[in-house]
């Protein structure tokens, strides 16, 4: 890689169109949007007023859940079914072929290696995250700076993982043996742990821990968060009964807190579970899919974009679904669970 | 610690065994504080150099910090610029998109949000027929991967002329494309997150303003919703910052077009051409953290709130 110092080109920034145009749009829709929705649920209330009183309380509901069901219906449930049906039937989408693009792409060998990034992204990610979440967590809260370190882990979880990908690239870059290295990991590989440096985000032998790496230092936070807060949920007296009982530490977080917290720690499980199968952007930007690195989300991009084959993105689209069908259904069954404690 | 224990027992005459005993447990009490505080530190320290490095990064001159490690600009001298931020925002693609990411962010967060508060309502406070299935559906929606929706509807969006070729009113047509579908996508949480907190506000209130004459939408802008002030400053953070920072779907509905473009998709059109651009690239993925670093800072509380209504109840 050469690393001319070139300009970017110089961009004639078209500000009279973006302050003209879009600027008086934007403000137009802050304003407009909002007065459109209560204008509506204003005016379908007179409306349902002039009906007979008996009525009213079935239509109301109604005119309430209308629009989000309209969203919904059209930019999610509709979709859906389309892309089903659509990975049935060929790339032109005129001919049934049975599970005939599902067996092509199974049995293609560049899908074995897809399905192997994308189970080592769901079994280390959600691990490691929920590891390193627990162990933040329960430290933090013995320390008198616990807000500060807290707000500095959670961080990453504001920024976009193009930024954390830029970031990370320069945790992971590479310079010849030779010449001072600039990336972070190998100037302490090289200056004091005497190694070689190491092409991170090439070589196939880590390079997709290296990935990995980067989602779970951006998503600890936001399970640190949560399992802090669950910790915080445990009665005092009960640790400190145990602690006068004689318990040690270790016995106590593994008799007393880790039991306590195993529902919280499910839940944020799951939540990365479904993280883990539509991890993209990381993928996307640090190697767009090359060295054995792709998953099923950026492949499913590359077929619709880049080979313009719909027959092969539906079924990848399905895949990815039947992923998630088993943390769906968990989900809806501990919802319920919740429900029925109500 | 009992506060029953009428008489206690007389202390017993301390022996030096006991008390050494105590001596010791001080003592390793202390080395494990003390690792407490490195292992805490320790981790600290490694989630933020990820971080550091990039910012002190982008305050050093190109030829710089592509011949060395951004920690040799620590030592003096201290060479700081503001060089690749000048030409960040002055003339690169990043200005406007950094326009075009409020563009999108606004109305996909304003949209969503007023429609899911008027589904919330009905989901807590109404009886209707399907209620509680139409529900539970919104919740199983909650884990559907996005990739199953976008090619039946790029096609409609192809079919209305919702891409970003097109200009409606002025507008380029693929922002209206990604607000609708930021809509969508955003609605089923945010109906969840805010019935969660709806349902639990107190029936009395209810039960008195509707004695009191009002109808549902008094009661939705007289009580609910200032009542939810809370719980909606979550929501507009959440949603805000997941379309801001979102990549994939200002990819699928608005493709590489440089006049609809948000940061996020002009950052990764940067890191393409990494080898050319490299120095602008520290400033340019500080510029995309800027805004939402200042939210999450500024609402940090309400961040957090959000996160624990829609997770632990979950």
């Amino acid at each position: 890689m050469t690393l001319v110092t070139a300009r970017l080109p110089l961009l004639q920034v078209d500000w009279e169109t973006l302050l003209s145009v879009n600027l008086p749009t934007l403000l137009f829709v802050i304003i407009g949007v909002p007065l459109v929705l209560v204008a509506y649920i204003v005016g379908f209330d007179v409306l349902v007023r002039r009906l007979p009183k008996r009525s009213q309380p079935s239509v109301r509901p109604w005119v309430w859940v209308a629009p989000a069901i309209a969203f919904v219906g059209l930019i999610l449930v509709y979709p859906m079914i389309g892309t089903i049906v659509r990975s049935f039937f060929d790339r032109h989408g005129d001919t049934f072929v049975g599970l005939g693009n599902f067996v092509r792409l199974l049995t293609d060998h560049g899908i074995l290696i897809v399905l192997r990034n994308n189970l080592l992204w769901l079994l280390l990610y959600p691990g490691l995250v929920i590891l390193f979440g627990l162990l933040l967590a329960v430290l933090s809260d013995r320390v008198r700076y616990e807000k500060p370190v807290k707000s500095l882990i959670f961080m990453p979880m504001a920024i976009s993982f193009v930024a954390m990908a830029i970031i990370w690239q320069f945790m992971y870059y590479y310079r010849p043996p030779d010449v001072p290295q600039t990336g972070t990991l190998n100037a302490i590989l090289v200056n004091i742990l005497h190694g070689q440096p190491q092409t991170w985000v090439q070589d196939t032998r880590f390079n997709n821990f290296a990935l990995i790496l980067i989602g779970i230092w951006g998503g600890t936070g936001f399970a640190m968060v949560i399992l802090s807060a669950a910790l915080k949920g445990i009665p005092g007296e009960l640790l400190e009964a145990a602690r006068v009982d004689g318990a040690n530490e270790m016995t106590v977080f593994r008799r007393i807190i880790l039991p306590l917290m195993m529902p919280t720690i499910v839940v944020v499980g799951t939540t990365m579970v479904i993280f883990a199968l539509k991890a993209f952007d990381v993928v996307y930007v640090m190697t767009a899919g090359n060295y054995n690195t792709d998953i099923l989300a950026r492949r499913m991009y590359a077929e619709l974009y880049n080979a313009g084959n719909y027959a092969n993105a539906s079924a990848l689209a399905v895949i990815l679904l039947l992923a998630v069908v088993p943390v769906l259904i968990f989900n809806l069954r501990q919802f319920r669970a919740v429900e029925a404690r109500r | 610690m009992s506060v029953a224990t009428a008489a206690p027992p007389a202390a017993p005459p301390i022996r030096p065994q006991a008390a050494r005993t105590r001596w010791s447990q001080r003592l390793s009490g202390q080395i494990s504080n003390a690792g407490l505080q490195v292992a805490v530190l320790a981790l600290t320290l490694a989630w933020i150099v990820p971080t550091l490095g990039l910012l002190i990064n982008s305050f050093r001159s190109g030829g710089a910090f592509n011949t060395s490690g951004w920690w040799t600009a620590l030592a003096p001298p201290f060479n700081f610029t503001l060089e690749s931020y000048r030409h960040v925002l002055g003339a690169s693609d990043l200005a406007p998109s950094f326009f075009n990411s409020f563009m999108i962010a606004i109305p996909a967060t304003i949209i969503p949000t007023t429609v899911a508060a008027f589904a919330a309502y009905a989901f807590s406070w109404m009886k209707f027929w399907g209620r509680d299935w139409i529900f539970l559906a919104l919740v199983g929606l909650l884990a559907v991967p996005l990739q199953l929706t976008f090619i039946p509807l790029l096609t409609l969006a192809v079919h209305f002329g919702l891409t970003s070729g097109n200009t409606i009113l002025g507008l380029n047509a693929g922002f209206l494309a990604v607000w609708i579908a930021h809509t969508g996508y955003g609605l089923p949480f945010a109906i969840y997150l805010l019935a969660n907190f709806f349902r639990v506000l107190p029936q009395d209130l209810f039960e008195s303003a509707e004695i009191d004459g009002a109808g549902p939408v008094t009661v939705f802008f007289r009580l609910v919703l200032p009542l939810s002030v809370p719980a909606i400053a979550s929501l507009v953070i959440f949603q805000f910052l997941w379309v801001w920072n979102d990549l994939l779907v200002a990819l699928i509905y608005v493709g590489g077009t440089p006049e609809v473009a948000p940061l996020t998709v002009t950052l990764t059109n940067l890191v393409g051409s990494l080898g050319q651009h490299i120095e602008y690239l520290t400033a340019a993925a500080f510029v995309s953290m800027i805004v939402p670093l200042i939210v999450f800072f500024a609402l940090q509380r309400y961040f957090v709130r959000g996160i624990l209504a829609g997770s632990v109840k979950g």
